[in-house]
């Protein structure tokens, strides 16, 4: 299971143009389980967009936001106010995030932050790989994990080690921050590439505080020891 | 007059690379640049390039000082956290280090260590705000440091790199953070290089082209092969394919790297050279460039 966490509300609404329509999409999975996804996550998000004035053009929650193919056939259902939004805000897993900015033309924001795996990792077959770095950037990278898809995890672009679309690392590995431009590109973001993102906070990507290590989301084994 | 001077001045520049030993022997190092420090500006020392274990480069540009020679110090994100990439720093200033070349680094998996931790902590375009920052009296979170340094900072682009402009935009976005001039991949391509140029002409900061001496037709193809983004054309390996004798191909070779440079001279504020062992060629393709 990946556990996450809604990412403050200033952060969210800071992602987002003013007058921009948005559909906001909740992970029923890990998510749900987490209290950052689901139809509560859902709610939470359409009301605190509403309230910063701006147009909620449809919402909905549902399992496995991490398969793009499922989500791909899931968001048929929802064509028409998809088409009515200028962008998607997902509360999910950064694989899930990422699942739906591969299965979306529109631009998608995180409005999660994913911290751990919990007690064990699900698995499902997937491009989309997330780091649970807990400070998610998929906000500034087209929906594609800068963490996961560079063998350096740059934050800025592609290393003299790029050419031709591809990595230097290994044959037919494409350059992480190649896609990432071209993503950024297609979506019309391209202003995202100038801009400069400071240093990360390691400590959410390398440390579990003691709260969250004693909590069910760590491991259900202990708690069930603690009753 | 430092390097820092005479780019400011606009004229035209000369580095030359150094490599740090693998060992602790430097007297060869130190005698090879002595020996053309009257043609070259500054030296650039690498910091444990193509991730091979080497003496530190800091190292050796504190003995370059104080032999009265010009170091730029390499500095990548590949080996130290941000806590060690500062500390490094404000010692190569009090060892009287004045320029920084802000590198990325190749990944460990291409060394000698391949099992070694990557750290890339920061990333160059990080690594220049620190460096900013320190020039400011301050370190990466603001803490006030007792007194400043006046670092001159750099960086790298490859010009040859395809597609171009994502390179282009992450350079823009070095200079915004404080890169004050820049060294390239070798290029041996001069029209690639002129579209590069031409394209670059608006980030506002001198541009030195990279020069790799092409020893053989073998290195040649090595490097299409293993490097990425150095495209060396059929019609230059053919030249030195066709050498009668061992002088005769170091004189092509010598040829082709002078002609490199006088065709790129107009494109560029100056030339960085990385001899790769043909340092005693260096005096020679300089003059024959003409410089």
């Amino acid at each position: 299971m990946l556990t996450s966490e809604l990412k403050p509300t200033e952060e969210i609404l800071g992602y987002l143009a003013e007058g921009e329509r948005v559909f906001v999409l909740g992970c029923a999975g890990c998510a749900e389980v987490c209290r950052a996804g689901g139809d509560e996550a859902v709610a939470a998000l359409r009301a605190a967009l509403e309230q910063g004035g701006w147009t909620v053009a449809g919402g909905a929650s549902f399992d496995f936001l991490c398969n793009r193919t499922l989500v791909a056939l899931r968001l048929a259902r929802f064509s028409e106010e998809l088409d009515g939004a200028d962008s998607l805000l997902v509360a999910s897993c950064g694989v899930g995030i990422q699942a739906v900015a591969g299965a979306s033309e529109k631009p998608v924001h995180p409005a999660s932050n994913t911290t751990t795996l919990g007690a064990f990792q699900g698995v499902w077959p997937s491009e989309e790989r997330c780091a649970r770095c807990g400070d998610c950037v998929l906000e500034y990278t087209g929906g594609i994990c800068p963490l996961t898809v560079c063998p350096k995890g740059l934050l800025h672009g592609p290393c003299g080690g790029s050419h031709g679309g591809e990595c230097e690392l290994e044959p037919g590995r494409s350059c992480g921050w190649q896609d990432i431009h071209n993503r950024l590109a297609e979506t019309g973001q391209r202003e995202m590439l100038s801009r400069y993102q400071p240093p990360k906070d390691r400590r959410r990507q390398l440390d579990v505080p003691l709260a969250r290590r004693r909590s069910v989301f760590w491991a259900l084994e202990y708690s069930e020891e603690d009753e | 007059m430092k390097f820092r001077e005479r780019l400011e001045r606009g004229e035209f520049v000369i580095t030359c690379e150094a490599a740090p030993p693998k060992g602790v022997l430097v007297e060869k190092v130190l005698e090879e640049a002595q020996s053309i420090a009257a043609h070259v500006h500054a030296f650039n020392v690498t910091d444990l390039q193509s991730s091979v274990m080497r003496m530190s480069s800091w190292a050796l540009c504190a003995l370059l000082c104080a032999r009265g020679l010009e170091p730029i110090l390499q500095l990548t994100c590949r080996d130290r956290n941000r806590l060690a990439l500062q500390a490094d720093l404000l010692g190569a200033w009090a060892l009287g280090m004045e320029n920084v070349l802000a590198l990325t680094g190749d990944h460990t998996t291409l060394g000698d260590h391949p099992e070694a931790m990557p750290v890339f902590d920061l990333d160059s375009v990080q690594l220049l705000d620190a460096i900013g920052k320190l020039n400011a009296g301050r370190d990466l979170v603001g803490n006030e440091l007792d007194g400043e340094t006046d670092f001159f900072a750099g960086a790298v682009v490859n010009p040859a790199a395809d597609p171009l402009e994502p390179h282009l935009e992450k350079l823009r976005l070095k200079i915004k953070l404080g890169a004050r001039f820049v060294q390239t991949q070798a290029v041996y391509d001069v029209e690639s290089y002129g579209d590069f140029a031409q394209k670059a002409q608006g980030v506002g900061v001198p541009v030195l082209a990279g020069i790799i001496p092409l020893k053989s037709a073998k290195m040649a193809r090595f490097m299409n092969e293993n490097i990425a983004g150095v495209h060396v054309p059929e019609e230059v390996i053919e030249e030195l394919e066709a050498a009668t004798s061992k002088e005769d191909r170091v004189q092509r070779s010598i040829d082709l790297c002078a002609r490199t440079i006088r065709a790129v001279r107009p494109l560029c504020q100056g030339v960085h050279l990385m001899p790769m062992g043909w340092e005693r060629h260096v005096p020679a393709i300089l003059e024959r460039a003409g410089l």
